[in-house]
């Protein structure tokens, strides 16, 4: 049993009770129980593990549970390039995860296909699929991946949650 | 140095014409060979300590008119002499045909491959002569000097990681 600000204590129904929207409960939940997907296939997932780590600590901001299994995370970050041979994967891995998910795509190499100018690299993953936060950087420093973190939170904040979270078009379909 | 020289005198000796010329830079030792008998040379120089073949390079020559279009260079190690050989067969554009080398060393097999992916040579009796690099929806060869070198090409599907699943 608690006691109110007086000191007076709190009746039965006083305790532990707030008002409150359901969908503002869902957009806080989601807010900060992100759990990523690394999807790393270059030296970007090396900047990544550090911000997972003690020093920059992404658990800060709830993004701590990394999952390597597309039905247990919510949150995709492409880290490296891809290249067309590896399109189809990565469009799978993200058609496993389930709604609502969010993709962030971090360095230049995912973000534009970065110096890889070729015959083998694609030229940015959002010809495959769609892309909440690019984070540019060769690699990124990690506090441009809290800051990506921080960029998805508000606007996972600002999207309705009951319902679909973006019309479903064609766009990012494998080609 | 003198192993090697001794190496290349007992292969021309026993292969007289298979072996065209002999470069030695840098103490190494480059043979350039006539494509019907580079199988001979390769085991030849097998035989004689060159027990490892780290690599094998294509090279597309289109716009520097050598003899012939393609060149393929066997890079060759012997661990036992700490010696280094390059053998060097040039291939004409209209007939790519090689004999292969995996029956000498298993690291031809996806050497041979690569160079298979990348210049389309066709290596004759290569257990799995498939693209190792590039998705197998690819048309042409990436590395030949006249593929626009940003013509990217989409993949459909996933099977080039497990073949053994039916395309979708």
């Amino acid at each position: 049993m608690g006691v109110s600000e007086k000191g007076i204590p709190l009746t039965k129904h006083e305790t532990g009770l707030i008002t409150t929207r359901i969908e503002e409960v869902i957009r806080w939940g989601r807010k900060y129980s992100l759990w990523p997907l690394p999807f790393g296939t270059a030296c970007c997932a090396i900047e990544f593990m550090a911000v997972a780590s003690s020093v920059f600590d992404i658990s800060r901001f709830g993004a701590e549970l990394v999952r390597f299994s597309p039905r247990q995370s919510d949150l995709m970050i492409v880290a490296g390039t891809i290249n067309y041979k590896l399109g189809p994967v990565l469009r799978r891995i993200y058609d496993q995860i389930c709604e609502p998910k969010y993709v962030v795509s971090m360095g230049a190499c995912a973000c534009s296909g970065g110096f890889y100018d070729n015959y083998a690299t694609i030229q940015g993953i959002d010809q495959i699929v769609p892309v909440d936060v690019f984070i540019p950087g060769c690699p990124p420093r990690p506090d441009a991946i809290l800051s990506a973190l921080l960029k998805l939170q508000e606007t996972i904040d600002r999207e309705p949650q009951m319902g679909p979270r973006r019309p479903i078009t064609e766009h990012g379909k494998t080609r | 140095m003198e192993k090697l020289d001794n190496i290349i005198e007992a292969l021309r000796h026993d292969l007289a014409e298979a072996v065209e010329a002999v470069d030695r830079p840098y103490g190494d030792a480059v043979l350039t060979v006539s494509r019907t008998r580079v199988h001979d040379v390769l085991s030849g120089l097998k035989t004689r300590g060159f027990d490892l073949l780290l690599d094998i390079a294509g090279v597309d020559g289109l716009h520097l008119g050598g003899r012939e279009r393609f060149e393929v260079v066997y890079i060759l190690y012997s661990l036992r002499d700490d010696l280094r050989a390059r053998v060097k067969v040039f291939v004409p554009e209209g007939d790519m045909t090689l004999p292969t080398a995996t029956d000498l060393w298993q690291s031809a097999n996806w050497a041979e491959r690569e160079a298979y992916d990348m210049f389309g040579f066709n290596f004759e009796g290569h257990p799995n002569l498939v693209r190792i690099l590039c998705h197998r929806e690819f048309v042409g060869h990436a590395l030949r000097k006249d593929y626009p070198m940003m013509k990217g090409q989409w993949a459909t599907g996933t099977s080039d990681l497990r073949p053994d699943i039916e395309r979708e």
